[in-house]
């Protein structure tokens, strides 16, 4: 069954229509996989066997009866960020190590209806902060390229899974670039949605006007699949948008004749790898073959997107972080002597030092006397970033450029260094201040490493990403590039 | 800007952290280096930019109000540390 390891979860779904395997089958494959070399990767941090195995029985009954959808039967795996009913959600913090949530997040239940298998939960920075999975209280997962490197972060794991072939899909969120950095860094695709096209219920909060869940996978037709079971208002939600959801897929169809694709040169910029700038230029000149037109774009505020981010994020982290207080859930400190105790020790214990981090820059710039300087400058600097891609998409219908400034780094190369490591999302942070759909595809190898092509789309049109990235797999082989994996066979 | 080891210790308190004394010259110095990034900001002309909250700019959705949900008092209260009788239970805060 080695040829599964790789297949695409629309290649899979035509083995398991046509009966030459079943869900079950699929599924011990997985879970085989995942068993034999997951203790170099470190990128699955709960395993749901059994859950797993009857959640593939039911599959197979559905298929038999004839009420198969298009992911019946196809394994996932999910961040540790989105709750699962009994079954320990963590986001990879000692604050949530005893977790079980008593319910499931919405993006889990629409997959759960379309069938999906969940295999279990990937690592992942901890509460989604950092971008290179280093920041997990389990420890960092590694890169299957070439595990002296990182994966990316913050979905880390589960961009390290899908490379490693342990399952053809996984959920991811992106926050400042969390779905886009670790697709690039791993070698796979990776879509982070319009904000408010995905529902946020259930996901772990970490910046609630920035987070939004999407599809990690292996081809564009995979991430078209799945976007359009994970997406759709939710009441629950206040932020649920409105808006129709077209059949994804079927919107795959078509060609990219006379596209506008827009180059913001603040994209190529002095802290871009001059090869992996090369691997962007040849990407661009397919997209240019198969009939796109190539215009240059001015994306002037690119840079203050950093600083905006670095603001916004970590205010809005700080009041969604306030819960955990050792009250309701999560760690509670030994013997506390009163109720700030209790508070602060719970606290101090229970988060890690990036978290910590990041909670004081924001309690700073929401406390009294710094709030103008800080919280709401940034909010402004956000209105014209997002101005600016406004007036960009009106000379173009998508724009393309690199999903991150070099490929993987290896471990500890940036632990010491925040400021090293918030650079990682120079070209993908702008993308969520502004709420724009994002995706990070396949662009070939640079010393064995993978590259990733960013394009990003306006407002709602996630058709016309996936459409332009359909193509261009049509035409390369890039998402089909693979790491050879050491160790046990499975 | 330069930010002190005591104003570092005054955010901490807000934020409700306890930071260690050994710790506290690295958590001052990378904070430093934070907010002394962050200050770019300083130089984007924001006058009568209205700041942005929501990316879409949305109004906040109201719900009919009606009861939609049940009783789940004993499933939300499972993953608690401490609990009786329906209550949360916390160090004595009145003497």
């Amino acid at each position: 069954m080695t040829t599964l390891d790789f297949a695409t979860a629309a290649e899979l779904a035509t083995l398991l229509d046509a009966g030459s395997i079943s869900a079950r089958e699929l599924t011990q494959d997985c879970l085989a996989r995942i068993k034999a070399h997951d203790q170099q990767l470190n990128s699955v941090i709960t395993l749901c066997e059994e859950q797993a195995l009857a959640a593939a029985d039911a599959a197979d009954q559905r298929r038999a009866a004839g009420a198969a959808g298009p992911l019946t039967g196809i394994p996932l795996l999910h961040k540790d960020i989105f709750c699962t009913n009994g079954i320990r959600t963590s986001c990879s913090s000692k604050m949530l190590d005893n977790f079980v949530p008593p319910y499931d997040a919405t993006v889990v239940k629409k997959l759960e209806l379309a069938g999906t298998v969940t295999l279990g939960k990937t690592n992942m920075d901890e509460f989604a902060m950092g971008s290179s999975n280093e920041t997990s209280f389990y420890g960092p997962t590694r890169n299957p390229w070439d595990t002296d490197r990182v994966p990316g972060g913050s979905s880390g794991g589960s961009a390290a899974a899908i490379a490693a072939g342990f399952a053809p899909l996984s959920t991811g969120t992106d926050t400042g670039g969390s779905i886009r950095q670790p697709a690039a860094l791993c070698g796979i695709t990776g879509l982070k949605p319009t904000y408010g096209r995905v529902s946020r219920l259930g996901i772990i909060a970490f910046a609630s006007s920035l987070d939004q869940a999407g599809p990690m996978t292996r081809s564009v037709e995979d991430a078209a699949m799945m976007l359009t079971a994970m997406c759709g208002l939710d009441l629950g939600d206040s932020t649920s948008a409105d808006v129709p959801v077209p059949d994804f897929t079927a919107g795959l169809a078509g060609d990219i004749k006379g596209l506008r694709i827009g180059i913001p040169k603040q994209y190529f910029s002095q802290e871009l790898n001059t090869s992996v700038a090369e691997k962007i230029h040849a990407a661009l000149a397919d997209l240019e073959a198969e009939g796109a037109v190539l215009v240059d774009i001015d994306l002037p505020h690119t840079h203050q997107g950093i600083a905006t981010y670095y603001v916004i994020a970590p205010a809005e982290a700080s009041a969604n972080l306030s819960r955990y207080d050792g009250v309701r859930f999560g760690h509670r400190c030994e013997d506390p002597e009163d109720l700030i105790d209790l508070y602060e020790r719970s606290r101090s214990e229970g988060f890690g030092e990036e978290v910590q981090r990041r909670i004081l820059v924001g309690t700073y710039a929401l406390s009294a006397g710094f709030y103008d300087a800080y919280f709401k400058k940034a909010q402004q600097v956000r209105r014209i970033i997002s101005e600016d891609f406004k007036r960009a998409f009106e000379h173009c219908d998508i724009i393309a450029g690199p999903s991150a400034p070099d490929v993987a780094f290896k471990l500890g190369d940036k632990a010491a260094d925040p400021l090293a490591m918030y650079m990682e999302d120079v070209y993908t942070l702008s993308v969520n201040l502004a709420g724009l759909p994002g995706m990070s595809i396949p662009a070939g190898l640079v010393n064995g490493l993978p590259v990733g092509l960013q394009l990003i789309g306006r407002a709602f049109d996630e058709q016309t990403l996936l459409r332009a990235g359909h193509v261009f797999q049509q035409r390369t082989d890039h998402h089909k590039n693979r790491p050879v994996l050491t160790g046990g066979i499975a | 800007m330069t930010v002190t080891p005591a104003d570092v210790v005054q955010v901490a308190q807000l934020a409700r952290l306890r930071i260690h004394e050994t710790a506290l010259n690295d958590v001052t110095d990378r904070f430093g280096r934070i907010l002394d990034m962050v200050a770019e900001l300083q130089k984007v002309d924001t006058a009568g930019v209205e700041p942005m909250s929501n990316p879409h700019d949305m109004e906040q959705r109201l719900r009919p109000d009606q009861v939609t949900e049940t009783d789940e008092r004993a499933a939300l209260q499972a993953p608690a540390p401490a609990t009786e009788n329906g209550y949360f239970l916390v160090p004595r805060v009145i003497d």
